[in-house]
């Protein structure tokens, strides 16, 4: 993977290394918590890890099931082949599966455990929306996003919070059925629950914005590097102006073929989008413009 | 719909509500002066083909029925390829536009076709040719609510224009708030 020319950014990389480091500290403050309350270690990690791997394992097949994507082959999809093959020969990368999911929503994304068993994926909508400058520019960042090793990274930091959620629960169970109220009065039995619970919905909070943070942190790594590789931030810039927003919600599907979906007229045509929980873990789009026009200065100027 | 239709399993037909359309001719001024949008004088009011139920079965008896008075302008039925039919009323006033549309959607309600109506769509063209492209006002006749639409080839649509439309005419007409209704109507016969 050392071979990927797409550069990097030494200030995103100095926050998110912050960001990493205070997740493993985190870490550290919940495995002492755990002790501390007399839970069995074991039981906790076995599970929790279980679910981490899993989701590290098979997130490629649960991320093209949940977006009801399809892999294509060339003969399929041309274009988009022919776009990925460009961009992979620029970077100097492995070639990822392709793969389009039948939505008119305008998104893509990019999944798999590891380079090796990456697929990229574009939805239709985004297809019918962008130039195949502007696609070209989305696919960029999709890929930065497999050179990255983003899956893996941010299922990581998830499951760390994931671990969080599961020790705010079990602690509390473990405290008021067992363990750590013996040979105490009753009132400092509950006043032991409530400090445990109270503490582990913080580190479950904190978690939680830590990774969307981290998350927001390797979408701007994203945008930067796909911007570098086409060399055009400005194209960039314009794809994500035409998907977010207003533009992106106004659908390309026919009135009149939508009204044969509905048993006539009577609710709205389109389910709400899927995309959305996607973009939720995104910078705005100010701060996403901010960054391309910056470099677009540096580039050219 | 309400609770007791709910729980029989009926639906009740929607009216169509048509007093906003009397709204267009102060939106259209609005597009003029601030877009350079002018009337195409085409309008067109879209409508599934149906059988039975009315006497109305061919072309020219709906004709018959719409040409109530023939003083200026032409009326025609033409069928699109997803097989909906559109009466295009042409006429170089949109206040004959309007009055004719709203006349149609009046007759055809009587007649019983009402719930078969999808929309009326009025043809917005750049007054100086080499302007930023045509605009098709569309109105949801069951919301009573308008969109722009402003198709660029096949299956492309100016979403910019679209917004810059409604951001001008917001206020003088009602606009569908919800963007995902904003539907296209790909290859449509009103110019």
């Amino acid at each position: 993977m050392a071979k990927s020319k797409i550069e990097g950014d030494k200030g995103l990389n100095a926050r998110m290394f912050v960001t990493g480091l205070a997740l493993v500290i985190l870490y550290v403050i919940i495995i002492t918590v755990l002790l501390q309350v007399g839970v069995q270690l074991g039981f906790v990690i076995v599970i929790a890890g279980a679910l981490i791997f899993s989701q590290y394992f098979f997130s490629d097949k649960i991320a093209m099931f949940s977006m009801h994507a399809h892999e294509v082959t060339p003969e399929q999809e041309p274009k988009l082949h022919q776009i990925v093959d460009r961009l992979c020969l620029l970077a100097d990368m492995e070639k990822p599966r392709v793969g389009v999911a039948e939505t008119d929503m305008p998104n893509a994304f990019a999944t798999g455990r590891s380079p090796k068993h990456a697929v990229i994926c574009a939805t239709r909508g985004l297809m019918s929306r962008l130039s195949d400058e502007e696609l070209e520019a989305v696919l960029a960042h999709e890929l930065s996003h497999v050179a990255h090793r983003d899956v893996a990274i941010m299922t990581i930091a998830s499951g760390v919070g994931m671990l969080a959620g599961l020790v705010s629960r079990i602690a509390l169970w473990s405290t008021v059925l067992s363990g750590g109220g013996r040979g105490k009065s009753g009132q400092q039995l509950v006043l032991l629950e409530l400090l445990t619970f109270v503490l582990s919905i913080v580190i479950y909070v904190i978690a939680f914005l830590l990774t969307m943070a981290l998350s927001r942190y390797r979408e701007l790594a994203a945008d930067r590097s796909g911007a570098i590789l086409i060399g055009k931030p400005s194209v960039l810039a314009s794809a994500l102006v035409h998907i977010t927003g207003d533009m992106g919600k106004i659908p390309r599907t026919d009135l009149r073929k939508a009204e044969g979906m509905n048993a006539f007229f009577f609710a709205p045509a389109l389910a709400s989008n899927t995309a959305a929980s996607l973009f939720s873990t995104h910078p705005s789009l100010e701060k996403r413009l901010d960054q391309l026009n910056k470099l677009e200065r540096e580039l050219n100027g | 719909m309400g609770l007791r239709d709910a729980l029989w399993g009926r639906t009740k037909q929607v009216a169509p509500k048509l007093d906003a359309l009397f709204a267009l001719p102060s939106a259209a001024l609005t597009l003029e002066t601030e877009l350079d949008l002018v009337p195409s004088g085409n309008a067109g009011l879209c409508f599934k083909a149906g059988s039975g139920e009315t006497e109305l079965t061919t072309d020219d008896e709906i004709i018959q029925l719409l040409n109530f008075d023939d003083t200026s302008g032409k009326v025609s039925i033409t069928t699109d390829d997803l097989g909906f039919k559109w009466l295009v009323v042409t006429d170089p006033a949109l206040d004959g536009l309007v009055t004719r549309i709203h006349g149609a959607n009046t007759s055809m309600v009587e007649h019983g076709l009402g719930p078969r109506l999808l929309c009326a769509v009025f043809g917005f063209v750049p007054k100086t040719p080499p302007g930023d492209g045509s605009v098709r006002l569309v109105y949801l006749l069951k919301q009573g609510t308008f969109y722009p639409f402003a198709p660029t080839g096949p299956s492309q649509r100016d979403n910019e224009l679209e917004l810059r439309v409604r951001s001008f005419i917001g206020d003088d007409l009602p606009m569908e708030k919800n963007l995902a209704r904003w539907m296209a109507l790909w290859n449509l016969p009103v110019t």
